[in-house]
């Protein structure tokens, strides 16, 4: 369910494949995959979608379908075996606009918006009328998946298992049983994972998990250093200045506000409006957010994956613009950055997320990076320290909250999730 | 012969490739390669006949009627008779030997021959579908991915098995290392700007069959590559005709030409029985053995048939070829330089050029102008080889050269 959105694409895509080598491994297996979607438009570019991306997969473990189809002598040259194989893929797919058309299913797999209300009452329509007594997966990166167990009924045959986006690429999944979860259903959800090769990261259930647990603290206090910048500068200069800070002087993959314009803005927003009422003690949320909101600046992406307007306009995936809230007009980037500059101060060298998550001596590097910004007494050296030092907070956090068993958990999501060089919990700044 | 030119071998490794940006297609090979050997031998018209080598056009480029280009090259070679030859990976050495026997036969006093292959017009998964044309198609169904790297990879296994893994891993990974460092001595090779630092200990990557093949690594393999070589081969009075005195061209002193039956597996894993027949034929033909050669162009397509071919040679014996090998033997300060503008492995494998490219870097190496890549040619050695195979171990070409007198 959700199969033509983001995610659900994705997990829709995996899944086929996964069903697909099954059944070519047991040929007296017979699987059958739903795709079920609110949107027909969404549900014929979802199968382009998945035959592209199958052939590509294919490209890559013609190795292993050669085997597979070794009793099909008419199947000779490997582009044979790929045109078989993304054939097979997607005759195992049945796209529906039609809740009743999984009735029936044994195994129900949900990716829809992350509305509470919605899930419940879609679960429940699903289990009412099914004889089969299904097991329902959920990506659900927010909710309480035990509020879902309960309020849908679903007495321990619901599991949270939570893609990072985009599922096809990313290794990481949370897996976030309830407490009465049954133990065969964990244990299929592992195998499942398994035979993804997806990294699975235990979580409790609780709201946010590790992941959003991070990322919604992590992104709040982006929003407050911001704002604080905001009596020396503009506002879209604050916006890059910080989202430089969180980029280039932490060594991420993106800085922060072009990570919430990827996740989407109203994405955010919602997610923290879903976990907000968990948290007695913290206010996550954001009023900034709010205002973009109203004013139509949504971020996200387009069904072909390139990037919509957030607090940045975006050409070729490389920010151009930037977005000012008092005048609602977008400020080229050229125009901000040498100011950026000036006031943050040189960055420690080397000075690149991909120059150091992939070198051999990415550890030597991180320390002597870090340890560069340590005796800098720039200002933007400052606001990075606070920021890894934030980072690290709310990664321990989660774990003396119990919504992580460990640091090396909450360490993994970020690396693994997040694409993150170093994990949070740290001791850079010791 | 004399004249000879190539075109870069473009393909990953070259700075200037990009596999999603659009490049050179055939017909710019063909005609920068026979413009590279034309303009030296005064155009066209001095050309009698031409000579065309390749292998899947008709697959990688959708193009067959290859002789039809020449006039393309020059206007001079409208109405003259072309011909296009085909023996896999041996099509180059096809296009030297149909040359040499028009000049023999004397009805060709100036033969233009080209070989040309441009294979990045697809995934290399695919590629390997087109390649796998130089084996028995029957046989295809049971055969690897990666075709040919799965045939080698079966005699790389054999040959661990009969002589020893470790030792014969490290001569592959020295042959890497000659091959990179003779590459970068080349300007046109597709290795050129290779600037790792220890190229053997990056060759001693552990091989990966659940990706790859058992028992090779990528580095143990050829490029796929574009690229076109050129060369004129000519009787005296050719030479003549074009202006050209004979320090400048060098002599076929010998060649063969030997097929074996494409439906049968070969008879020993361990031996390349095809080339070890070619060679000793071509020797006794020359009247020479391997003590007066001075250097060597072989058919690394992989370097388990680098090793084969030093052992097919007789320049060491079943077994020890790695010894020799790792003695520096082949290196290009060794005892008989191999490949030493880098060979398939480092210059590059435009499968239907390659044995024109072999007979022009014998040509560069046996009048001086090889350039930086130049080695010393010493009097007790005076002759070169080449030794250009199609499929495994089928077509076999193998010329013998000297600089002409």
């Amino acid at each position: 369910m959700g199969a033509a959105g983001k995610m659900g694409s994705g997990i829709l895509l995996l899944t086929a494949m996964e069903m697909t080598d099954l059944m070519l491994q047991n040929k007296e297996l017979k699987l059958v995959l739903y795709a079920v979607d609110v949107s027909a438009d969404g549900l014929s570019g979802l199968l382009q979608y998945v035959q592209s991306q199958v052939v590509r997969a294919a490209e890559k473990k013609t190795v292993l379908l050669r085997k597979l189809y070794a009793d099909r002598k008419d199947l000779i040259e490997n582009g044979d075996v790929i045109e078989q194989y993304t054939k097979d893929v997607l005759a195992t797919i049945r796209i529906s606009t039609h809740l009743s058309d999984i009735y029936d299913s044994s195994l129900v797999f949900e990716a829809i918006k992350e509305d509470p209300k919605l899930k419940v009452s879609i679960l429940r329509e699903i289990d009412a009328n099914s004889q089969e007594s299904p097991w329902f997966f959920t990506n659900t990166s927010s909710i309480p998946i035990g509020e879902l167990n309960t309020d849908a009924g679903l007495n321990g045959r619901i599991i949270g298992f939570h893609f990072y986006n985009p599922p096809a690429v990313q290794k990481l999944v949370e897996l976030i049983p309830t407490e009465d979860c049954k133990p065969e259903l964990i244990e299929f959800a592992k195998n499942y994972a398994r035979n993804l090769r997806k990294k699975i990261v235990p979580s409790n259930d609780f709201a946010g998990f590790i992941g959003n647990g991070h990322f919604m603290r992590d992104a709040l206090h982006g929003i407050i250093e911001a704002k604080k910048l905001n009596d020396q500068f503009s506002f879209a200069e604050s916006v890059y200045i910080m989202n430089s800070i969180s980029q280039d002087f932490l060594l991420r993959p993106m800085g922060i506000f072009q990570l919430i314009d990827y996740v989407g803005i109203d994405v955010v927003s919602y997610i923290m409006q879903v976990m907000n009422p968990y948290l007695p003690d913290e206010e996550l949320h954001s009023e900034l957010l709010d205002q973009l909101l109203t004013k139509g600046v949504k971020g996200g992406q387009f069904s072909n994956g390139t990037q919509k307007d957030g607090f940045f306009q975006y050409k070729k995936g490389r920010i151009s613009h930037v977005y000012e809230l008092k005048t609602g007009a977008y400020v080229p980037v050229d125009e901000i950055v040498k100011k950026s500059e000036s006031f943050t101060g040189p960055l420690p060298q080397p000075a690149n997320w991909k120059q150091v998550n992939f070198s051999p001596g990415k550890k030597e590097m991180l320390e002597n990076f870090f340890s560069k910004l340590k005796s800098m007494d720039t200002k933007g050296a400052k606001l990075a320290r606070n920021y890894v030092l934030e980072s690290k907070r709310i990664g321990e956090l989660l774990v003396n909250t119990g919504v992580a068993a460990s640091v090396d958990d909450v360490n993994k999501v970020l690396e693994t999730g997040f694409y993150h060089a170093y994990g949070p919990i740290n001791n850079y700044f010791n | 012969m004399t004249a000879g030119y190539n075109t870069i071998s473009l393909g990953t490794g070259r700075k200037e490739f990009h596999p999603k940006k659009p490049r050179p297609g055939l017909e710019h090979y063909i005609d920068e390669a026979g413009k590279g050997c034309l303009e030296q031998i005064g155009g066209g018209k001095n050309v009698d006949e031409c000579v065309i080598g390749n292998f899947m056009a008709a697959r990688f480029n959708k193009q067959a009627n290859l002789p039809g280009f020449f006039p393309m090259i020059d206007p001079d070679l409208r109405f003259k008779p072309a011909t296009s030859v085909e023996g896999a990976c041996g099509s180059g050495g096809l296009a030297l030997t149909s040359g040499i026997r028009s000049v023999l036969a004397e009805t060709a006093e100036v033969v233009l021959s080209i070989g040309v292959e441009v294979q990045n017009t697809m995934k290399a998964i695919y590629g390997a579908d087109v390649l796998a044309g130089a084996g028995w198609f029957q046989e295809r169904k049971n055969g690897h991915a990666y075709y040919f790297p799965g045939q080698f990879s079966d005699r790389a296994g054999a040959y661990f098995e009969k002589y020893g893994r470790e030792k014969t891993r490290q001569a592959f990974a020295r042959w890497y290392k000659n091959a990179i460092d003779n590459a970068r001595l080349c300007e046109t090779a597709q290795e050129f700007h290779n600037n790792t630092e220890d190229l053997e200990e990056l060759a001693m990557m552990e091989p990966n069959g659940k990706v790859f093949v058992d028992h090779l690594n990528v580095f143990d393999c050829s490029k796929v590559s574009d690229g076109a070589s050129s060369i004129a081969i000519l009787s005296e009075e050719g030479l003549q005709a074009c202006g050209l005195t004979k320090d400048q061209a060098i002599e076929v002193v010998a060649w063969s030409q030997v097929e074996e039956d494409i439906t049968k597996p070969p008879q020993d894993l361990t031996s390349l029985t095809t080339i070890r027949t070619a060679v000793a034929l071509a020797l006794d033909r020359a009247g020479i053995t391997m003590a007066q050669i001075g250097t060597v162009e072989t058919h690394d397509c992989f370097t388990v048939a680098g090793l084969l071919g030093v052992e097919a040679m007789g320049l060491a014996e079943p077994g020890e070829g790695a010894d020799f090998i790792l003695q520096g033997n082949t290196a290009r300060d060794g005892v008989i330089p191999f490949n030493t503008t880098g060979g398939l492995i480092g210059w590059g494998h435009p499968t239907g050029a390659t044995g024109v490219h072999q007979a022009v870097t014998i040509w560069e190496q046996l009048t001086g102008k090889a350039g930086k890549a130049q080695i010393e040619i010493k009097k007790d050695r005076p002759y070169g080889m080449s030794v250009n195979m199609g499929g495994d171990d089928k077509t076999i070409v193998v010329v013998i050269y000297k600089q002409a007198t």
